[in-house]
């Protein structure tokens, strides 16, 4: 379970997390949805360790996130980036075992990169793909490999940062049904950081909705649709009128 | 004084100071982030394959750009040298000067601003365009620490694999003026080397390899410094990349001038 406590956090002037709390069950699949700029990146790579929340408390599994083993509380987790965000050095494989051939792990090389091109098969991709570059893959294949990467490791937890973002609809839906196929076949639990609501409906046990720095909403998808909360009418069925101001 | 030129004053005071503030912190954090470099240079785990990728892009492919750059200011050297020289009868000493020039001048300094140049500036734009595309955040969730697998096997490698291109650049140098000195001024072949071996002394060669070492932890900590705090955007990897190689560039100059002093009180 990972738990968000009164969480704080300002760039400068801008108080963009203001009291979050929040709580994801283990094994389900939290989607945090939010307008642009709503901190909702900030919120799960506070998790990881990227932002430091100015106050407030963050536990996985009950205890502090700074009160772990840093190496150890890492290999839990497995992150897909908003860009995939593959290192352009290296070979497809690599990016997917870069893992498994450093740290505690380290495999060999051999018995890494027979991982990575299973981990690439469960995303969809070929053998053929693991020795390309990402620079020679379209975005719909590097968001794959991306997810392969945080497969590969076996994690319990994944965050997905806007895994639809820049996508055409059908690729959107390839990698949403390939989200959800991952969190249910590995029992993980998963948070998604989405304004796509296509996305919500295909990922989403739980929906939790982000505005002006607090949790404005949260409930079971199948709720989402009946909510009566002014901010979620507005931004589920994306209408310019309502409370959430457009021009921020 | 009237009330308006108090104003100014203070004005020009307060940006004075808040410049001031700003340089010292700018030397504070530089400093951090190269105690950080240091320490990890000591501490596992070590990525060996990154150390000799950086190995083979800052030292072998930087041989062209070391090598004509030599070569062009040793002939150049020659020239200059026998122009000056023939003004007190003095044109017999330029297979001296230009060793000296080179050995302990010229090379490091030259091949020290070809680095910031080449090497620098790659660094901090790949750095940099890491920060932007969440690279670097990726490599801290997959348990990677950025110093260790971007800063420190740069900075090795560009601090060891320094003083052999500056070998190279002061050895083409020298070729340089011999090319020049027996071809067009008619210097006899033998003798300009004969010469040029018997001026230069050992303790020439350390200064130039150690200026070299020195000269390329400059160059490799700069572009990673400013790849690393580079700010969003397409502006903020052109920003660090123009700010790591006029940074190398003026330390550079900066340290040859403290090591020279230093060589010249030996």
């Amino acid at each position: 379970m990972i738990t968000f406590e009164n969480i704080h956090k300002s760039f400068g002037p801008n108080h963009v997390l203001k009291g979050v709390d929040l709580t994801v069950d283990q094994g389900r699949s939290m989607v945090v949805i939010g307008g642009s700029g709503t901190g909702k990146s900030v919120l799960i790579k506070s998790v990881l360790g990227l932002i430091q929340p100015d106050r407030g408390t963050i536990t996985v599994g009950g205890r502090a996130t700074t009160r772990h083993d840093r190496d150890a509380f890492l290999s839990r987790f497995g992150m897909l980036f908003q860009g995939a965000a593959l290192f352009d050095s290296l070979p497809v494989w690599q990016n997917v075992a870069f893992r498994l051939l450093r740290g505690r792990l380290k495999l060999p090389r051999d018995q890494a990169r027979a991982t990575a091109i299973d981990k690439l098969r469960q995303v969809g991709l070929g053998e053929d793909v693991a020795d390309r570059f990402p620079a020679e893959l379209s975005g719909g294949m590097q968001k794959r490999v991306g997810l392969a990467r945080a497969i590969a490791a076996d994690p319990d937890i994944i965050f997905f940062d806007e895994p639809t973002t820049g996508l055409d609809p059908i690729m959107a839906g390839v990698i949403n049904t390939l989200i959800r196929d991952i969190v249910t076949d590995l029992g993980v639990t998963a948070i998604t950081i989405t304004h796509d609501m296509s996305s919500v409906h295909a990922i989403a046990d739980d929906v939790a909705m982000l505005h002006d720095g607090k949790i404005q909403w949260t409930g079971p998808v199948g709720t989402l649709n009946d909510a009566l909360d002014p901010h979620v009418v507005q931004f589920v069925n994306g209408r310019a009128d309502g409370p959430i101001a457009t021009i921020r | 004084m009237t009330r308006g030129a108090v104003g100014l004053a203070a004005a020009g005071l307060a940006a004075l100071g808040a410049a001031t503030l700003a340089l010292l912190a700018a030397i504070g954090r530089v400093t951090l982030f190269t105690a950080a470099t240091v320490s990890h240079l000591v501490r596992p785990p070590f990525y060996a394959r990154e150390f000799a990728t950086a190995l083979v892009q800052i030292g072998f492919f930087s041989l062209p750009v070391v090598g004509l750059t030599a070569l062009f200011t040793g002939g150049a050297l020659a020239l200059q040298i026998y122009a000056g020289g023939a003004r007190f009868s003095a044109e017999a000493v330029v297979p001296q000067i230009v060793a000296i020039g080179m050995v302990r001048e010229l090379g490091p300094v030259l091949v020290g601003l070809m680095i910031a140049a080449r090497v620098t500036s790659s660094i901090a734009a790949e750095i940099a365009t890491m920060k932007v595309t969440e690279q670097i955040d990726a490599l801290v969730t997959l348990s990677t620490d950025p110093m260790k697998y971007l800063t420190v096997p740069r900075v090795l490698a560009a601090t060891l694999v320094m003083p052999a291109l500056v070998a190279v650049g002061d050895i083409i140098g020298i070729l340089g003026g011999y090319i020049v000195a027996t071809g067009r001024l008619e210097f006899n072949a033998a003798a300009y080397l004969q010469n040029t071996a018997q001026f230069i002394e050992p303790l020439d060669i350390v200064s130039s390899l150690v200026k070299g070492a020195a000269f390329g932890f400059i160059a490799a900590l700069m572009g990673c410094y400013f790849g690393m705090t580079s700010s969003r955007g397409a502006m903020g990897v052109g920003r660090a990349t123009k700010s790591a190689v006029v940074a190398a560039a003026v330390l550079i100059l900066g340290a040859n001038f403290l090591l020279t002093e230093a060589f010249f009180s030996l």
